[in-house]
């Protein structure tokens, strides 16, 4: 959905996962940005109704760009520089008490 | 300029702590440093600039017309900060904000995974703006985005959307970004304005003063640039984003008809306003501004709120744009200053009248654009039940109506607690606005009269561990400990 414009400075790339795919963005990114760079519309569903969602406002506000960072959930994708090796998931919606997720 | 990248960098005590580091915030420290204070610059972003001056110091863009000369004026303010001594500790979210009883205050930080409560004798909050909610049906589609959000990913990445794209809204931003994307290369389909026409009537009598301001030739140079070349929609009176699981189009109602627009991202944008979630929760007080349309933290001509020793600068008390946040940062640092016995009032009288001079220029000319750019009613209420108002806990217009009438609900926090709206990550900051409004219309009163969400802290998502790994005070101990 975003795609590097022609006259950007050049900057070394960094590897990551997201759900298990090895991807590569711009050292200088955002998790939030490399996940858009990378055509990822949708990095979590609602706890509520399950519907996907994805980055909204890319400055911290709306909380729709959450992911799971290194076993770490609910981080703010927006906020978080990312970095070499970075493991990334997709927030699932709503915790059930038995540790499933749906 | 000390950059801090651990918690354990941060000092117990600073004679200031400043939030934010925009345009406002950047100033106020400078200024405070160089005064001789000691001084923590406390931003949640990777980078100096806050959102106007987004990746200033990293930006991969590297034609300086694509962003534009505005923004690399930014530069200058990062300068001015470097060689004084400030602490700067970018990724730092400060989550709270309380009165300490050394008679200044005690501020959460987390930094890096880890929090930590430290003290400061003044605070300046300048946490800037955020965009207004608009919330249309199916606004929450991935794909949709807010057209700041898109300005961000071309600063600080170089990207820009790679799709059909069509930009919906209105305000002076709503030009600048679809000219800056235009320049990127982006393949922008359709420029949907959602001006109200009758919005003119209001605000002409604004307009001899705005014929005075710096805002003129700017704003004109935008809108030649962006309507000469981009396909300009005018008097859009009704949007909806339509897909499943992604945005695939928009459908536009103008003059009475309606067609779908085929698109691969919808930019949504109708103006700022503060961002008072700090403020609110450290207990500043706070009114609706009916020019600008939105809650804005009260504060005086020295940007002192409600609490004495908090200081409010920049457009989080109220739009004025990024010149004038920065003055005001200038000025609210003076006033802390004067506080802390660094400067005699007379000595800040003296030092803050040429800014304030500036200040009053800086700002001619901004009532026109507030009335001119006033959202239209239906873009602030949404009519159409199905729309979803909170986005976190996906409560719709139509549970807001329905509770706000059978239930004679006054306000949002009762709202909160029958519908949970504002009750999710993100603090009420996406529906705040159009509960009120909704609560507003539907019990005919005014929006002042309806009220805010009663925040607390913190204000921010901290994890358990990061509290329970702060050190326990006496108080504390005493609170729990029988």
């Amino acid at each position: 959905m975003f795609r590097p414009m022609h006259e950007a400075k050049p900057a070394e790339a960094l590897g990551f996962t997201f759900d298990g795919r090895a991807l590569t963005a711009r050292a200088g990114d955002t998790v939030a940005a490399a996940l858009l760079a990378n055509g990822i519309q949708a990095c979590r569903q609602t706890p509520v109704s399950g519907a996907d969602r994805g980055p909204y406002c890319m400055m911290g506000v709306c909380f729709d760009c959450l992911v799971v960072i290194d076993g770490v959930g609910n981080r703010q994708g927006c906020l978080v520089p990312l970095r070499e090796g970075m493991r990334i998931e997709t927030q699932a919606g709503r915790r059930h008490p038995d540790g499933a997720q749906s | 300029m000390i950059p801090i990248e651990t918690i354990g960098q941060v000092a117990e005590h600073y004679d200031i702590a400043v939030v934010g580091a925009g345009p406002a915030g950047l100033a106020a420290a400078a200024r405070a440093a160089e005064l001789g204070l000691s001084v923590l610059l406390a931003d949640e972003n990777p980078a100096p600039g806050g959102q106007i001056y987004r990746a200033i110091t990293t930006t991969p863009v590297t034609p300086r017309a694509v962003l534009g000369e505005d923004y690399w004026k930014g530069g200058a303010l990062v300068d001015r900060l470097r060689p004084t001594n400030a602490a700067y500790a970018p990724g730092c979210t400060v989550w709270s904000v309380a009165p300490d009883e050394a008679g200044g205050f005690e501020l959460g930080l987390s930094l890096g995974g880890q929090a930590r409560l430290i003290a400061a004798g003044q605070v300046i909050l300048a946490t800037g703006a955020q965009e207004r909610p608009f919330p249309i049906p199916g606004w929450t589609l991935p794909g949709v985005m807010t057209a700041g959000a898109a300005q961000i990913a071309l600063k600080a990445s170089g990207l820009v959307p790679s799709g059909r794209t069509v930009i919906a809204g209105c305000g002076p931003l709503l030009y600048l970004l679809a000219g800056q994307l235009a320049a990127a290369g982006a393949n922008i389909v359709a420029v949907l304005d959602t001006t109200p026409r009758r919005n003119w009537l209001a605000a002409i009598a604004a307009f001899p003063d705005f014929l005075r301001s710096p805002y003129l030739a700017k704003g004109l140079k935008l809108m030649a640039a962006a309507r000469g070349k981009l396909p300009f929609k005018t008097g859009v009176t009704a949007l909806a984003a339509q897909g499943a699981g992604k945005v695939t189009g928009v459908t536009v109602t103008r003059g009475g008809a309606t067609e779908t627009i085929p698109c691969d991202a919808l930019l949504l944008h109708q103006g700022v306003i503060p961002g008072i979630n700090l403020a609110n929760a450290a207990g500043c007080a706070q009114h609706f501004d009916t020019v600008q349309h939105c809650w804005t933290p009260t504060v005086d001509e020295w940007f002192a709120s409600s609490i004495p020793g908090i200081a409010i600068a920049g457009d989080g008390a109220g739009i004025g744009g990024a010149e004038s946040a920065a003055l005001r940062g200038e000025i609210a640092a003076l006033d802390a200053a004067r506080r802390l016995g660094r400067l005699s009032e007379a000595e800040r009288n003296e030092k803050a009248a040429p800014t304030q001079a500036e200040l009053a220029r800086s700002l001619r000319g901004r009532r026109f654009l507030d009335l001119l750019y006033r959202p239209a009613p239906q873009f602030l209420a949404p009519p159409a039940d199905e729309t979803i108002v909170c986005r976190c806990e996906e409560v719709t217009a139509g549970q807001i109506r329905d509770t706000a009438r059978r239930l004679g609900v006054t306000g949002p926090n009762q709202m909160k607690a029958f519908l949970r709206c504002g009750m999710g990550p993100c603090q009420g900051r996406l529906c705040g606005p159009t509960v009120v409004e909704l609560i507003a219309q539907e019990r005919g009163v005014s929006a002042e009269e309806t009220g805010y969400y009663r925040l607390r802290p913190p204000v921010k998502p901290v994890t358990l561990a990061e509290l329970a790994a702060l050190p326990p005070t006496d108080a504390a101990v005493k609170a729990v400990v029988r």
